[in-house]
């Protein structure tokens, strides 16, 4: 137990060192990154609760046909002000931000990232954004274009969707800003013998990502920054009265906006590829396929945008391109699934928390994937284009994705960032409950969504009521479920039971390595890296 | 956290900084990117529109403003080498000439820019909706394009403000001069986009 645990004398950790500051400046103006990682955590926590409200709203109003809640106009506005938050402020910051912050330089053996005052400075420019989007709910009302911001809606609608647009633009800045900080800090600051291939999965993933923050991102901010010109000064770039072509507006945005789907999933497959070697006890299988089949996405990712498109109107050749890409973009995911499970298979498994939700990701993903090539075959997206189906579809990958990748790190990571223990059987339950809630909530939408149940509408038709009953008693037990974690983990993160224990999980990255919580600049000497990691003896 | 901005400083790592300046030039041109994509996309739709509004451009001014940033990068990268020659005044005057070619470059904009407006052209003006989808397209991205770049001259321009101070202070000297580069990296992004701006909009007509 002593080489396992931490020396208590001598060290300060990162949460005892407040560089002689009070309050709150402890923490808004430290550079500290594990800090800023959990400064985007308690952000990204109370947008959730937001977008978990107007998402549990929208499910009440569909409980039954016509009006429950309300009418059109504030459904209109609840699923896009859901969509804005859960989308820009959540899920594509979202693990980067949170989990790439705090483990990223402690996992290549750094002693911070590349640029500590960038790195606060965006977060910053995330709590701007976020304002901006708040400031959107007032004046004219909510915006209710949808999150994608779709012309000639949003330059025709009265309601006040300017700042929301404006606050999608900032939150890119900060994305950016994320991932140069990433891929600088993973090119200069790797410990000293940590070859590109010795590198830990997570980082390979947060450097895909990076790369797709960096190179997608600024498509969408002058896309939105064009809109912006039209509405202020009706331009004319996307008005077809003027002369614009609205079609224009939809590649644009799909340019960035597909490959954001990337930024969320893949350090979501990181973290997921972190947790399954370290609870089966094997090494990873396929350690470069995953790194090969990482970058295979971050580089066909860019390519695919079309199949959002298809009954939008788009040439024939062009349609059955963007069909192919879609299915070959969907091979590396598969890489990735197989690799986990042959990592699992033999290996001596212990089913603690963390690994149930990276299993129960595994499901949920495959199903996501899977209802995700049903979309990108050209002959049945027509029939399924704009439907439920896609609900289901995109929150399968997006929410059961990244939602269960999230929550399974938090679980991993817990006792090394707060140097606390949280209640397992309360976070089991939770979780039971949660992916009972979450296969009950979408799991109906797909039916719905064959049957013709369109998306985006408060109310529907007779025939479609049962499906939508189950559906929003899905969503109540998934709050429930929610809630217990979320309860579960802000106790324990603030009266848990203390623990210095290194190592919790046997988990053979250097995260591990470091005392719990770790120091203020992670490691005493910079370690030297002689083997691979995931080696289990 | 004091003791980590010190480390961060002591462990000064140049070619870090430079990366950073690099990837930061890559989102620069992916986002002027989606403009000429815009661009591409609308002068394909409208090519006799485009052809006849271009002749619109005063050309001779469009040329000035060229030489003029094509010399303001050339004496910003000068700067960069006469601080590593320990010259600190040549370099200030370079810097100095670089920051007063950048403001002729905006005076001469602003000329342009009001001419064009004294006629009745600004993005969504009634004369334009009169002449036609093509004028309106091509004005209207004239105004936002060289708009942008002009913004991005002005950011520019903070930018070398900022390095002439340090430079007057020894912030940056000639083994500590990486944001002076930095700064000349980004003007030369800015020139580089007027090079692709000025024939789009003058030359081809």
């Amino acid at each position: 137990m002593s080489s396992n645990t931490t020396d208590n004398t001598g060290y300060k950790s990162y949460l005892e060192e407040d560089g002689g500051r009070k309050g709150i400046f402890k923490w808004i103006l430290s550079t500290d990154h594990k800090r800023i990682g959990l400064l985007y955590l308690y952000a990204m926590m109370l947008w959730f609760c937001v977008g978990v409200v107007l998402g549990l709203l929208m499910k009440l109003e569909l409980i039954a046909p016509g009006k429950t809640l309300m009418e059109a106009q504030a459904y209109n506005a609840t699923f896009t002000v859901h969509g804005v938050i859960m989308i820009f402020l959540i899920v594509i910051p979202g693990l980067p931000a949170v989990f790439g912050n705090f483990m990223l330089p402690i996992q290549i053996g750094a002693k911070d990232v590349a640029f500590p005052r960038l790195n606060l400075f965006s977060w910053y420019i995330y709590i701007l954004g976020g304002i901006l989007v708040i400031i959107s709910l007032f004046g004219n009302g909510p915006p209710d274009t949808g999150w994608t911001f779709y012309a000639p809606y949003s330059f025709k609608t009265g309601t006040n969707m300017l700042p929301a647009a404006l606050g999608a633009f900032v939150l890119g800045f900060s994305s950016i800003l994320t991932g140069l900080n990433f891929i600088v800090t993973i090119h200069r600051m790797r410990a000293p013998g940590m070859t590109w291939f010795k590198m830990p999965l997570f980082p390979w993933t947060l450097y895909g990502t990076a790369w797709i923050q960096l190179l997608a991102t600024p498509i969408i901010g002058i896309t939105l920054l064009m809109v912006a010109g039209e509405r202020i000064l009706g331009i004319g770039f996307f008005d077809p009265a003027k002369g614009g072509d609205p079609l224009l507006y939809q590649h644009l945005f799909w340019i960035y906006s597909h490959p954001a789907v990337y930024i969320m999933i893949l350090p979501a497959m990181g973290a997921i590829s972190e947790i399954i070697p370290t609870f089966a006890k094997k090494t990873i299988f396929g350690y470069k396929a995953i790194v090969f089949s990482t970058l295979a996405i971050a580089f066909v990712g860019y390519f695919v945008w079309g199949h959002h498109m298809y009954t939008s109107g788009m040439s024939g050749a062009a349609l059955w391109a963007f069909s192919l890409l879609t299915f070959i973009v969907a091979i590396p995911s598969a890489i990735k699934v197989f690799n986990w499970i042959s990592t699992m298979h033999q290996g001596s498994i212990s089913t603690e928390i963390p690994f149930l939700w990276a299993a129960s990701f595994i499901f949920i993903f495959m199903i996501g994937g899977l209802t995700g090539l049903v979309l990108g075959s050209l002959a049945i997206d027509v029939h399924v284009h704009d439907t439920a189906f896609v609900v289901a579809h995109f929150h399968f990958i997006v929410f059961g994705g990244v939602g269960f990748a999230f929550f399974g790190a938090i679980h991993y990571w817990f006792s090394k960032i707060f140097g606390r223990k949280y209640d397992p059987s309360w976070a089991k339950t939770g979780w039971i409950i949660f992916f009972i809630g979450f296969v009950t909530l979408y799991g109906p939408m797909f039916y719905l969504g064959i049957k013709g149940m369109p998306r985006r509408y408060f109310d529907y038709l007779e025939e479609f009521h049962g499906p939508n009953i189950i559906s929003t008693l899905g969503a109540m037990v998934m709050v429930a479920g929610f809630l217990i974690i979320l309860v579960n983990l802000i106790k324990s993160a603030r009266h848990g039971e203390k623990t210095t224990e290194m190592n919790p999980w046997g988990g053979t990255n250097l995260e591990w390595q470091v005392p719990t919580p770790p120091p203020l600049e992670n490691f005493d000497e910079i370690p030297v890296i002689d083997k691979a990691t995931y080696k289990y003896d | 956290m004091s003791e980590s901005i010190a480390h961060h400083d002591e462990h000064r790592d140049d070619e870090a900084s430079k990366l950073g300046i690099w990837l930061f030039i890559f989102t620069e041109l992916l986002f002027f990117g989606g403009l000429f994509i815009t661009y591409a996309v609308y002068r394909h739709a409208h090519p006799q529109a485009f052809h006849m509004a271009a002749q619109q451009l005063d050309v001779a001014v469009g040329t000035i403003n060229t030489v003029i940033l094509l010399i303001s990068s050339m004496t910003i990268a000068m700067a960069t080498t006469s601080i590593q020659k320990k010259d600190k005044r040549t370099t200030l005057i370079l810097i100095g000439i670089t920051l007063v070619l950048a403001l002729v470059f905006l005076v001469n904009k602003y000329f342009e820019w009001s001419a064009k407006i004294d006629h009745g052209i600004w993005p969504g003006s009634p004369l334009l909706e009169e002449l036609g989808k093509g004028d309106t397209l091509f004005f209207g991205l004239y105004f936002f394009m060289t708009g942008l770049h002009a913004l991005h001259i002005i950011i520019g321009m903070i930018l070398i403000i900022v390095i002439f101070v340090r430079v007057r202070k020894d912030k940056i000297s000639f083994d500590n001069f990486q944001l002076l580069e930095n700064g000349g990296l980004y003007w030369h992004l800015v020139d580089l986009i007027w090079i692709f701006l000025f024939p789009l909009f003058y030359l081809i007509t």
